[in-house]
């Protein structure tokens, strides 16, 4: 198949994967112990009798099941994903403002646990036996045992009361910080500390997988053809094996984009960061069951489209893939 | 004259290999320190939670001493919390729920994984491209958030958690069964019980499935970590059974006070680090037990 043909295909399916969301959303709603319209409002607020009866004239809460939920899948394609009675405007407005910081925190603790992992495990595959292997292999364990909110509170207590080099709390210095490149760096420095939290268990991951990918392939016929035709080692290392050995990292960057979501609202809920999960985070002290459902979908959307982005990836690193589909 | 001499095998006893798997994985997981370390602690860590309810009866919830005491000053070896609650206690009885919904949620995460792969990878065409898709779809959505999101529309216990954290981590278990199934329905034995007629169902549950139970073992041991952090950060989130003390509880109600007071947080999560590592020791070494070969990596 050629690329706008597999494009297209997947384009259809990210759809109907998206309205399957959305069908889920509805039915949880329904399924939700007690009446509708107060899950929607949240219990919580104690929501008043006018404000019920316009949630059930909007969601149509009168009508057969199936016609409320056409009727709600005609919302959202208009755009309108329900209202927030917490904030008083649209779910989307309120997960729009949120969406890019998430956004920053996941990408760059998905490229630094990428990149420092491949350097580390490609090291580390020169000497199986090694210190930095068996240190990788430390890492991974810690990795996957600490619970990443705690090692969040861990670090804030570190570095906001005995090595104040990082702020622990918050996106920017508020009203009164800089503005311009001043901002970005403000930025930059108040993301550091969510980042090293987020991106430790994931470098982990991909030092051990580039390891094993590296190994494998290090024991390849041409590895061997490369270093007898006299190449030098950092050509056979860096340039033929590597692009070999980065497959299953990219494979698996895509697979985890929803694990690396869920870690980021724990990591942001502790550094109050301001992004999707602080969001979500404040949703379930508030009840606010739109935009918590809003922010479900919105980060479905996102793995969606970063699945996407990591198969076309893939097909530009393995021109064999292409091939394959054509014959 | 060398007229070769007619092959007249001495009567050598034909000794037939009998193949012991389970002794021999435990045979090689008994030699891996770290994973009996790991199978110890675990064991100690059970032991604990069923009996400290009985050696040591009372209200977890109750405040028992002074606010945010240090630890180890009036007698309270690890201090207390912001609400005056002995740690110690609430580390013996924050287990239950660790414990509990771990079990659980990884029981359930393991039941639909192999339901999700042992049908699909059997039956293949319509009903594998449908389980597939199902499979995918949950795969597009971040776990975290999903749970959340179950468990606040059904209000926080330790069913409603336990469920929550099975429905959205079985993904990768409904995965590794089918790629089981799809090795293991094309070897011979499989299609000897075919040509003697066994029914489908025979095939699935008592000829394929006990096969691949060795990645499955190893599979829900780390299933089983998985669910206790995804428990402690539900916790954490303040999406805990009000009724059950938990580990995530404990960092989620003294997190305000994390810098007059590192103890509340510090203590359960070290607890939690212990217990999800040396679940992960075990898996580990079942790993390598099960599969020897990969142990000169």
């Amino acid at each position: 198949m050629r690329l706008p043909a597999v494009i297209a295909k997947r384009l259809v399916y990210a759809l109907v994967l998206l309205f399957a969301v959305l069908v889920l959303n509805f039915t949880l709603i329904h399924l939700a112990p007690g009446d509708v319209a107060e899950t929607i409002a949240g219990e919580a607020g104690g929501a008043s009798p006018e404000m019920l009866a316009q949630i059930r004239k909007d969601y149509g809460l009168d009508l057969p099941f199936l016609e409320q939920l056409y009727r709600y899948i005609e919302k959202v394609v208009q755009g309108d994903f329900g209202y927030s009675f917490y904030f008083d405007r649209p779910v989307t407005s309120v997960i729009f403002e949120n969406v890019w910081p998430t956004l920053l925190l996941v990408v760059s603790s998905l490229l630094i646990a990428i990149l420092f992992g491949t350097f580390l495990g490609v090291f580390a595959a020169r000497r199986p036996n090694g210190l930095l292997s068996q240190a990788i292999t430390v890492l991974a364990l810690l990795g996957y045992a600490l619970p990443v909110f705690w090692t969040g509170i861990m670090l804030v207590i570190l570095f906001a009361s005995f090595i104040p080099l990082f702020p622990t709390s918050g996106m920017d210095a508020g009203p009164l910080g800089a503005s311009g490149f001043g901002y970005v760096w403000e930025v930059l420095h108040h993301l550091t500390l969510p980042v090293v939290t987020l991106s430790t268990i994931y470098l982990a991951f991909y030092s051990r997988l580039s390891r094993a990918s590296m190994m494998d392939v290090l024991g390849a016929d041409y590895i061997r053809t490369a270093r007898a035709k006299g190449l030098g080692e950092r050509v056979v290392v860096f340039k033929h094996a590597l692009r070999n050995a980065v497959l299953p990292v990219v494979t698996f960057a895509g697979l985890q984009f929803g694990a690396l979501f869920s870690g980021a609202v724990l990591v942001e809920a502790v550094f109050s960061w301001p992004g999707l999960g602080t969001l979500a985070f404040d949703s379930i002290l508030r009840r606010d069951t739109p935009t918590l459902l809003g922010i479900l979908f919105f980060s479905a959307l996102i793995v969606i489209v970063a699945n996407l982005l990591t198969d076309l990836a893939y097909r530009l690193v393995d021109p064999r893939i292409k091939s394959a589909a054509r014959a | 004259m060398t007229a070769p001499t007619p092959a007249v095998p001495a009567e050598e006893p034909v000794v037939i290999e009998v193949e012991r798997p389970w002794r021999e994985a435990w045979r090689m997981f008994r030699r891996n320190t770290a994973a009996v370390a790991g199978l110890v602690t675990l064991s100690l860590i059970v032991l604990v939670t069923v009996l400290g309810p009985f050696v040591y009866p009372v209200d977890p919830f109750a405040p028992t001493g002074p606010l945010l005491l240090p630890p180890g000053e009036q007698g309270f070896l690890l201090g207390t919390d912001q609400q005056g609650r002995d740690l110690v206690v609430g580390l013996l009885y924050g287990s239950q729920s660790t414990l509990m919904v771990g079990a659980a949620a990884a029981a359930i995460t393991i039941t639909i994984g192999i339901l999700f792969g042992a049908l699909a990878g059997f039956y293949r065409g319509w009903i594998e491209e449908v389980l597939m898709r199902i499979t995918e779809f949950f795969q597009v959505l971040p776990p975290l958030l999903l749970a959340m999101v179950v468990v606040l529309l059904f209000s926080p216990s330790i069913y409603s958690i336990s469920i929550a954290i099975g429905v959205v981590s079985w993904t990768s278990t409904a995965r590794l069964v089918r790629a089981e199934f799809l090795r293991l329905r094309e070897l011979d034995f499989v299609k000897a019980e075919r040509a003697i007629g066994a029914r489908n169902a025979r095939i699935i549950w008592t000829i394929i499935l006990p096969n691949a139970a060795p990645p499955l073992i190893v599979s829900a041991a780390l299933s089983v970590g998985v669910a206790i952090l995804f428990e402690a950060g539900l916790a954490f989130l303040q999406l805990s059974d009000p009724n059950v003390m938990s580990w995530g509880y404990l960092i989620s109600v003294n997190r305000p006070q994390i810098l007059e007071a590192w103890w509340p947080v510090t203590f359960p999560g070290l607890a939690i680090f212990i217990t999800v590592l040396s679940v992960s020791l075990i898996g580990d070494g079942l790993n390598d037990a099960f599969n020897p070969k990969l142990r000169q990596r």
